[in-house]
């Protein structure tokens, strides 16, 4: 019993199956797509996005299942495969070269003439030709690695177009965008629409889900829970569908506020700033409260939570840490004075990838100990236990290399670091960014949870919801300086958008 | 909380799936080729009062190569490289045959090879952690004027003639006690020694950590740049005791040519003994498999009669084969070969 | 182009009066280097000796460069030297500078090491020590020893290079002559004392203990030196159950050979200017057709 192929679709993925030792990721998955529209791939970490688009992309062999690409029945084996036939990937990593120019990066592949010949004036034509397309307008002879993530990111579209391209892959384009800048991705990618290019796009962001999407597709545990019209779903279908289960817990984690009851101040910043980082702020931690860190990106928030950690060294001001004044701090010192920090990018500042989920966890606590003081195996286990257990940690043994883990388990993995060696101030910048709605709600009934304990909280996000929903006082950050705060009583999401436009502005 | 009973996994599985299975099978098959090569190759009797044969010696000659190949398998760990191991032994030889010919105590000399050994570490250390020369250009330094250091330190007692006499030392590299080379009993002792330096303290979690992401590590409180130091520092003392070994063994001080290309042995050990240059990781245990896997492979070339103009071919394809047999990437290969079909 | 003629032709004819006045012939010597022990014992001699024999001798060292070398030689060829001697880096690239002298009519004398010229006549002769004599004096004494009958260990030299290549030669080229001497195993040692251990370690246990050998023929004493470690260790008496001839005679193999350890040992001559010198002077007073290669003699030392 064989259906028909659908005529209007550009591609159409039937019965997609993919298993790997122990793990079925994709379990008989139909996906279709259509000349001109964007299409939205959602599901939490771990619900087979990456391995559909893997297999679609030729970067993985499916074990069953068939695709046709305008009609024609195709089998990829390489990613060189998919691509002459016209589907392209920007991958969330950008596979550019960074120390070569722009020009090198968007004709790598291409300018190879006869006989090993290169003629860069040729080259510099064709990649002024792919950034045209984009309407992008930069020096192409600067290395990529001089431009904002932003235009990097267009760089590498520009790259994965072809004149032939019939399908673009973006996979979390906007992870590390400002709302300009993705307001410019999305004008771009609807002109592509306009040029009938499908578009299939990957993002944890429901807002853009809703901004620029045709249509949905929603994963689950390696199947396919749903493929409907972007207007047919609503924000609260949507997020049952992907975390399956009533949205209640998650409104509920959302709206626990602490009781308001704070203790002493533990934390005082006193004019501490950076040149040309950050300027000069004033800032109190009470024990017991968690205090929100809204702005743009880039307005300074994670410069805020380093200059207090220590990792970035002040060159203004002092602060007072349980009554002890101190301006030269540095992460050990810190961790001494019982501040952690649990950093933004978990990738390049948070974990180390190699080691296991048991060190990773421990090596805070050690360090504090020094050298020459080690944590037995037995208590490592013991601490690590106890933190996969009560953070939630999914994973069968604390030995398990911790770059194995899904992100939001390895975000858990670095706060129970922090915890582990026991803090009483914590700071933490972007716990939820880039984790699946699930653990985001596990995450943020923690930070309450940890403020009843008497911690104290600074908590630096760019997802204004959140920081309405979890802070008992908000500082606003904008163009790297603290602009005010907000109390209580007024944290609202308007009050912090007309803070950061400026009153000036409303 | 989670005490989880998991059900232990058999032997046979553990020992399959281990990485150290390849080296120590590459070890094997060497030794099982060397018996068909001389027949007599196993054989083990007692000459002068110690052990004697192939075997021995294959452990014997392994010290001195297993020694700096420890000292780098903790600076591969921290992602840096120490070319400069062998320059470090002409230095710690030089010493010691200037300072017998001034006729100091032969235990204090011992302790200034060690320690020129250290200061060496220091050297390389303080470039490449606290001015953040990257490790090949600043270890390559010494590695170039290490040598001329140790022909200045021969002329500094007019460098005529820089053999010596000691029974002190020579009784460490060459003696034995009670059967044993002295040199392998002083082996186990300062194997020991920095197991329980890198595993006995933290001092190898935070290496294996700063290896494996130093900014994520600085940001744990850890103080990157001193263990990066310590690393360099360790890596110059055992480098200091193999420069005893070799230069006992030989009773001379041979700056220029001495522990000639051991930087590259012992590389090769770390890298046979499963370490990636990448950092992140010490294997010290397959590190000691891997520089006996070179020696091995060394011995038997010496004792198979082919020609010298064939040695290191050989060795390099012998290690070429091991390497391979390490990365799973080439096993899967190799079996899809034999299979006649792709894998999946 | 005309400047610089009558620059250089100045330069020629000061340093001629000069020369005439202290009527003493100028050499110019173009040194490769120092490596080793062997070549600053060789350009010290050279320099040490010169005054002995009425020579202004100009020493330049190339430090291993080719370039500096050519470099060296056209300034002897602009100052109107003599004589130039030159101790080549490597065989090829010398047609063009060679041709340069013999423009000048200065006469070029190689020392050490060969080069690879279409015109032999460029230069006048080469003069050094032989490496391949030297093994055949090697070969020869053992046979002698040996009364034509031994089993031998050798210990080469650096694989590839002249001295190991030349001597393995020599010392097969003389055994071949008897057919009951044969080398039963070789292995590099690398000209180290380390090697040179480390290989005879090996041969100990191959040969089982040495059984049926006669003698060990290393490339240098160094080895030898190693190789006699070596055989201490393992409880065998070197110099007695085994012979031991090597090349070189350097001063730690002379107390060998004194205590017993080693036989004999062939001498590699660095007090060569008393060779080298004789020759220039003479085809400088009187030039002629002189052989290619003038061998400077080496001895062989034994206990008596």
């Amino acid at each position: 019993m064989v259906a028909e192929i659908d005529q209007s679709a550009c591609i159409e993925m039937r019965q997609i199956s993919k298993s790997f030792p122990g793990v079925k990721a994709l379990d008989s998955v139909d996906f279709k797509l259509y000349p001109g529209e964007v299409h939205a791939l959602l599901g939490e970490n771990g619900a087979g996005k990456s391995t559909l688009i893997k297999i679609l992309t030729g970067a993985l062999e499916r074990s069953t299942g068939d695709i046709w690409v305008d009609h024609n029945k195709c089998d990829f084996r390489t990613t060189g495969d998919a691509q002459s036939a016209g589907i392209s990937t920007v991958y969330q990593e950008v596979n550019l070269i960074p120390a070569m120019s722009v020009t090198k990066n968007l004709t790598l592949e291409k300018i190879s003439g006869r006989f090993g010949y290169v003629s860069w004036r040729k080259a510099r034509t064709m990649a002024r030709e792919k950034l045209k397309r984009l309407n992008v307008d930069i020096d192409i002879e600067q290395p990529v690695g001089s431009y904002s993530v932003a235009i990097q990111q267009l760089v590498a579209i520009a790259r994965a177009l072809d004149d032939d391209t019939k399908v673009l892959v973006l996979d979390e384009p906007t992870a590390s965008l400002d709302a300009q800048e993705t307001a410019n991705l999305f004008a771009i990618i609807n002109d592509l629409k306009s040029k009938g290019i499908a578009v299939v796009f990957i993002t944890h962001f429901l807002d853009q889900v809703y901004a620029i999407s045709d249509r949905i597709t929603v994963l689950r545990n390696g199947k396919k829970v749903g493929t409907d019209l972007a207007t047919n779903i609503s924000r609260k279908d949507l997020i049952a569908m992907m975390i399956g289960r009533e949205l209640g817990d998650v409104e509920a984690a959302f709206s626990t506020k602490g009781t308001g009851a704070t203790g002493e101040t533990v934390l005082q910043a006193n004019q501490l700033g950076k040149k040309r980082t950050l300027d000069g702020f004033d800032l109190e931690l009470k024990a017991g409260e968690a205090v929100g860190l809204a702005g743009l990106l880039g307005s300074g928030r994670t410069e805020m939570c380093k200059l207090i950690f220590g990792a970035i060294k002040a060159d203004t001001g002092n602060l007072v840490v349980f009554g002890n004044s101190t301006n030269r701090t540095n992460p050990r010192n810190s961790l001494d004075l019982g501040i952690a920090f649990c950093p933004e990018d978990r990738k390049s500042e948070g974990l180390v990838g190699e080691l296991s989920i048991r060190e990773n966890i421990i090596i805070s606590m050690q360090s504090k100990q020094g050298w020459l003081k080690p944590i037995s195996r037995k208590e490592q286990e013991r601490i690590a236990d106890e933190m996969i257990a009560s953070l939630g940690i999914a994973t069968p043994d604390a030995d398990k290399p911790v770059g194995q883990l899904s992100g939001g388990n390895q975000q858990k993995v670095v706060l129970a670091r922090a915890l582990a060696s026991s803090p009483k101030i914590l700071l933490l910048d972007e716990p939820t960014r880039g984790i699946d709605v699930g653990a985001h709600a596990e995450i943020l009934t923690l930070i309450r949870k940890l403020c009843e304990q008497g911690l104290a909280l600074l908590v630096a996000s760019s997802e204004l919801d959140e920081v309405v929903a979890s802070s008992d006082r908000v500082v606003v950050l904008r163009d790297r300086a603290k602009i005010g705060e907000l109390q209580a009583g007024s944290i609202t999401r308007d009050n912090i958008i007309q803070m950061i436009a400026g009153t000036d502005n409303v | 909380m989670s005490s989880v009973s998991q059900p232990s996994t058999p032997v046979w599985k553990r020992i399959s799936q281990s990485r150290a299975i390849w080296p120590i099978l590459a070890l094997v098959v060497i030794l099982i080729v060397d018996g068909f090569i001389s027949p007599n190759f196993y054989n083990i009797r007692i000459v002068e009062g110690r052990l004697f044969g192939n075997l021995i010696d294959i452990v014997y000659r392994a010290v001195p190569t297993a020694l700096v190949a420890l000292g780098m398998a903790i600076v591969i760990g921290t992602k840096g490289i120490d070319l400069s191991v062998g320059s470090i032994i002409a230095i710690s030889g030089a010493i010691i045959a200037w300072r017998i010919q001034a006729g100091d105590n032969h235990v204090v000399i011992l302790a200034y090879a060690v320690i020129a050994g250290g200061l060496c570490g220091v050297w390389n250390g303080t470039l490449v952690a606290f001015l953040g020369i990257q490790p090949i250009i600043a270890t390559l330094i010494l590695m170039v004027s290490g040598r001329g250091v140790g022909m200045l330190i021969n002329l500094i007692y007019g460098g005529t003639d820089p053999s010596f006499e000691s029974a002190f030392l020579q009784g460490l590299s060459t003696g034995s006690i009670g059967y044993i080379p002295t040199r392998i009993l002083l082996f186990i002792a300062i194997f020991i020694a920095l197991w329980l330096v890198v595993r006995k303290t933290a001092l190898g979690l935070f290496v294996e950590s700063v290896g494996g992401n130093a900014a994520a590590s600085n940001l744990a409180g850890i103080n990157a740049r001193r263990i990066i130091f310590v690393s360099y520092v360790i890596c110059g003392v055992m480098a200091g005791w193999a420069g005893m070994i070799m230069t006992a063994d030989t009773h001379t001080s041979d700056p220029v040519s001495v522990a000639l290309y051991i930087e590259l042995d012992a590389i090769l050990a770390v890298v046979i003994g499963g370490g990636s240059l990448m950092g992140g990781r010490i294997y010290l245990g397959m590190t000691v498999i891997g520089a006996l896997v070179i020696q091995a492979l060394t011995t038997s070339i010496l004792i198979s009669g082919l020609p010298p103009e064939y040695n290191l071919i050989i060795k390099a394809l012998v290690v070429l084969f091991v390497l391979l047999l390490q990365s799973d990437n080439a096993r899967k290969q190799i079996v899809a070969l034999f299979r006649g079909k792709h894998n999946e | 182009m005309s400047l610089k003629k009558i620059i250089a032709a100045a330069i020629v004819s000061s340093s001629a009066i000069i020369a005439g006045t202290a009527s003493a012939q100028t050499i110019g010597f173009s040194q490769v280097g120092s490596e080793g022990d062997w070549r600053p014992a060789f350009s010290a001699n050279m320099q040490e000796t010169a005054s002995d024999y009425g020579v202004d001798l100009k020493f330049a060292n190339a430090q291993g460069k080719q370039e500096e070398q050519l470099r060296a030689v056209r300034a002897f060829i602009a100052q109107g030297v003599d004589a130039i001697i030159i101790a080549p880096v490597v065989v090829t690239g010398w047609d063009q500078v060679l041709q340069e002298a013999k423009e000048a009519e200065i006469p070029v004398f190689l020392v050490d090491r060969d080069v690879d010229v279409e015109d032999k006549s460029l230069y006048v002769t080469r003069i050094s020590a032989d490496f391949n004599l030297e093994g055949r004096l090697a070969g020869a004494w053992l046979a002698a020893e040996s009364l034509g009958d031994c089993k031998i260990v050798e210990l080469q030299g650096t694989t590839g290079s002249a001295p190991a290549i030349e001597r393995n030669g020599g010392f097969q080229a003389v055994i071949d002559q008897f057919p009951a001497m044969e080398i039963v195993a070789t292995q590099s040692g690398d000209f180290t004392t380390e090697g040179g251990k480390r290989v005879m370690e090996a041969f100990i246990k191959s040969t089982n203990n040495l059984e049926g050998i006669c003698a060990s023929f290393a490339h240098n004493d160094n080895m030898q030196l190693g190789a006699i470690q070596a055989m201490k260790e393992a409880g065998l008496n070197p110099g007695e159950d085994v012979l031991m001839v090597s090349v070189d005679y350097v001063p730690a193999i002379m107390d060998a050979i004194a205590a017993g350890d080693a036989n004999a040992s062939v001498e590699l001559r660095s007090a060569v200017g008393e060779f080298i010198y004789p020759v220039i002077l003479d085809y400088l007073e009187n030039p002629r057709e002189l052989d290619k290669w003038i061998v400077i003699p080496s001895d062989l030392h034994t206990a008596n």
